[in-house]
C-alpha cells in the first residue's frame, strides 16, 4: 500500500512539471471554469426568482449542491478521467501491454497515468462557491460535520471513477466503446440537480442502479442539512460505492482475462 | 462551379457515415439530460404560483426544439477540425485547389449535419412520441418557412462564428480555451439552459443585441409561435445582420490568416 502511495506521489509531481510549462493555457481554463459557474449561478437565480424552494432544497442550497458536484467531478476529472477515457484505446491498439508489465496492478496503472493541475484549481473554486453558499445559509458545520462531508466527497469519486471504469472495460467485449465513455459525461450532468425533483422509474434507476443522483446530493445534504437524516444518506452512498467498486475491480479483471493484445 | 461543392457534400456525408453508431449514442444519451432539465421544470412548475410566462408543456416543448435546433443547426466538431488542420499543415493541400475554403467548409458541415439528423431521427422521433402528451402542431401555416428560415440563419451565425473561431490558428497554437470560453457564453445565453425571456427585462433587452438568441431561442421561439409579427421581423433583421457581420468576419480571418501562413515542413 505504501509502495502504490510513493508511486502515486511521483506521478504527480511528473504531470504538475509537465502542466507548468504551459502557464497561459492554465490560466485560460481556469476562466473558462469561472464563466461556466457564473451560468450556473445565473440559471439557479432565474429558477429561483420564481419559486422559492425546489423540493425541499432553497436557494443557496441549491448553490451549495452545485459548487459540490463541482468538486466532486473536479476531482475525479484531475485523478481518472482522462485515464479511463485511454483504456478503450489502448486496449483496441495493443499499449495495453506496456501496463501489463510492469510490476504494479494494471488497473491502478492504466488508472493513474495522468493527472490535471488545472482540475484542481477548479476543485478550489467549487470549495469556494459551496463555502460561500454555506456563509449565505448562515451555517457553520462541525469539525464532525466536515469530516463527514469529505468522506461522502470521496465515496462520490469513487462511484465515478466505478460507472465510468466499467463502461471503459467493456471495450474488451466492444471494440467501440469510446462513445460509451463519453456519453457519461451526459449522465454526469444530473447530478448537479436536487434529488427530490426526479420521479420514478428515473429516480430509481440513477438512485440504485446507476447511483449518479446520488454522488453530489448525500454529501451537500450532510453540509447543508437539508432533510433530517444525513447519516441514512451517507451510509447508503457507502454501501453502494463499496458495492460498485467492487463489481468494477471483478469486471476488470474478466475483461483482463479475455484480452489477447493487438497482432504485432 | 457548384457542382465542386456538391462533390464535396457527397464526400462529407461518406466521411461522417463511419461515424454513425457514434451518432446514435450520442443521441441516446443526450436523451437523459433533457429528461433531467424536465423533472426540474416540472418541480417548478408544480409549487404554484411558478412561472407565468410557462407553463410545463410550454416548457417541455421548448426544450424539444432546443433539441431539435440544436441537431439541424448547432457545429459539433467543424471549429476543432479546421483549425487542426490548420496547426498540422494539411490546408497547404486545399489551399492549391481552386476552391473556396469557407464554401468548402461549409458543405462538409452541412453533410455532417444532415446526416447527424438523419441517423438521430429515430431517437428524435421517440421522444416526440414520448412527449407527444406536451407538444402540439404549430397552428398557422406560415411557422413552418419562417422556423425553416431561422433554422437556417442560426446555422449560418454558428458556423461562420466557429470558423472564425477556428481561422485564429493562424496566429495562436492552442484555440481550444477560447473555443471553450465562447461556448460557455452560448451555452447559456442562447436558451440552452433555460428560455430567455425569464431573464430580467434588461438582460432580455442587452442579449438582443447579441448573436447568441438568434442562434437557439429565436428560431425556438418561432416554432412554439410566442412571437408576434413585428418581434419575427425584428428577429429576422437582427439575424441577418448578425449573419452578415459574423460572415465578413470569418472571411475576413482567412484572407489575412493565409497571408502570414506558413507551412512547416511538408
Amino acid at each position: 500500500m505504501l509502495r502504490y502511495l510513493k508511486i502515486y506521489a511521483l506521478l504527480l509531481r511528473n504531470s504538475l512539471i509537465r502542466e507548468m510549462s504551459f502557464k497561459a493555457n492554465f490560466l485560460l481554463w481556469t476562466v473558462v471554469e469561472v464563466l461556466w459557474f457564473l451560468g450556473q449561478v445565473l440559471f439557479i437565480d432565474v429558477l429561483f426568482s420564481h419559486i422559492e424552494t425546489l423540493g425541499d432544497w432553497t436557494k443557496w442550497q441549491v448553490v451549495a449542491l452545485v459548487g459540490t458536484h463541482q468538486v466532486i467531478s473536479q476531482i475525479f476529472q484531475a485523478f481518472f478521467y482522462v485515464n479511463l477515457t485511454q483504456i478503450p484505446e489502448l486496449v483496441r491498439t495493443g499499449k495495453l501491454d506496456v501496463y501489463l508489465t510492469l510490476p504494479v496492478d494494471s488497473q491502478f496503472a492504466v488508472s493513474s497515468k495522468q493527472f490535471g493541475v488545472d482540475n484542481l484549481v477548479n476543485t478550489l473554486i467549487g470549495l469556494a462557491i459551496t463555502g460561500f453558499a454555506l456563509s449565505k445559509l448562515g451555517v457553520s458545520p462541525s469539525l464532525g460535520g466536515l469530516l463527514l462531508y469529505g468522506f461522502c466527497v470521496f465515496l462520490g469519486v469513487t462511484v465515478h471513477y466505478s460507472v465510468m471504469c466499467s463502461l471503459s472495460t467493456l471495450c474488451f467485449w466492444i471494440i467501440r466503446a469510446q462513445g460509451l465513455v463519453y456519453g457519461y459525461f451526459n449522465l454526469f450532468n444530473i447530478g448537479r440537480y436536487p434529488d427530490s425533483v426526479f420521479k420514478g422509474a428515473f429516480r430509481w434507476v440513477f438512485t440504485w442502479v446507476i447511483p449518479v443522483i446520488l454522488v453530489a446530493n448525500v454529501p451537500a445534504r450532510v453540509l447543508t442539512g437539508v432533510g433530517a437524516h444525513p447519516f441514512e444518506g451517507a451510509a447508503q452512498l457507502a454501501v453502494t460505492s463499496a458495492l460498485m467498486f467492487g463489481l468494477t475491480r471483478w469486471f476488470w479483471q474478466r475483461g483482463l482475462a479475455r484480452y489477447s493484445s493487438a497482432s504485432s | 462551379m457548384i457542382s465542386v461543392y456538391y462533390q464535396v457534400f457527397g464526400i462529407g456525408l461518406q466521411d461522417t457515415f463511419v461515424y454513425r453508431w457514434n451518432f446514435l449514442l450520442r443521441s441516446l444519451f443526450s436523451v437523459i439530460p433533457l429528461l433531467g432539465t424536465i423533472f426540474v421544470w416540472r418541480a417548478v412548475c408544480e409549487q404554484g404560483a411558478g412561472l407565468s410566462e410557462y407553463n410545463l408543456s410550454a416548457m417541455v416543448f421548448y426544450f424539444v426544439g432546443v433539441m431539435v435546433v440544436d441537431n439541424l443547426a448547432s457545429p459539433t466538431e467543424d471549429e476543432w477540425r479546421i483549425a487542426a488542420e490548420i496547426r498540422e499543415g494539411h490546408i497547404s493541400a486545399l489551399l492549391i485547389k481552386p476552391i473556396n475554403h469557407l464554401l468548402y467548409r461549409f458543405s462538409l458541415f452541412a453533410a455532417y449535419r444532415f446526416l447527424y439528423s438523419l441517423v438521430t431521427l429515430p431517437v428524435v422521433a421517440g421522444i416526440l412520441w414520448l412527449m407527444r402528451g406536451y407538444l402540439h402542431l404549430p397552428q398557422h401555416i406560415l411557422t413552418w418557412p419562417l422556423f425553416a428560415l431561422a433554422v437556417t440563419g442560426s446555422a449560418l451565425i454558428q458556423f461562420f462564428i466557429a470558423y472564425a473561431l477556428a481561422m485564429l490558428a493562424f496566429w495562436i497554437l492552442e484555440v481550444s480555451t477560447l473555443i471553450f470560453i465562447l461556448y460557455s457564453f452560448e451555452y447559456f445565453l442562447s436558451g440552452h439552459v433555460f428560455p430567455l425571456d425569464l431573464l430580467s427585462p434588461a438582460l432580455q433587452s442587452a442579449l438582443q443585441w447579441t448573436p447568441f438568441p438568434y442562434e437557439l431561442f429565436f428560431p425556438v421561439q418561432i416554432l412554439l409561435e410566442r412571437l408576434d409579427a413585428a418581434a419575427i421581423q425584428r428577429g429576422f433583421v437582427m439575424q441577418f445582420v448578425w449573419v452578415c457581420i459574423m460572415g465578413c468576419t470569418a472571411r475576413f480571418l482567412w484572407t489575412r490568416g493565409v497571408r502570414k501562413y506558413q507551412a512547416v515542413g511538408g
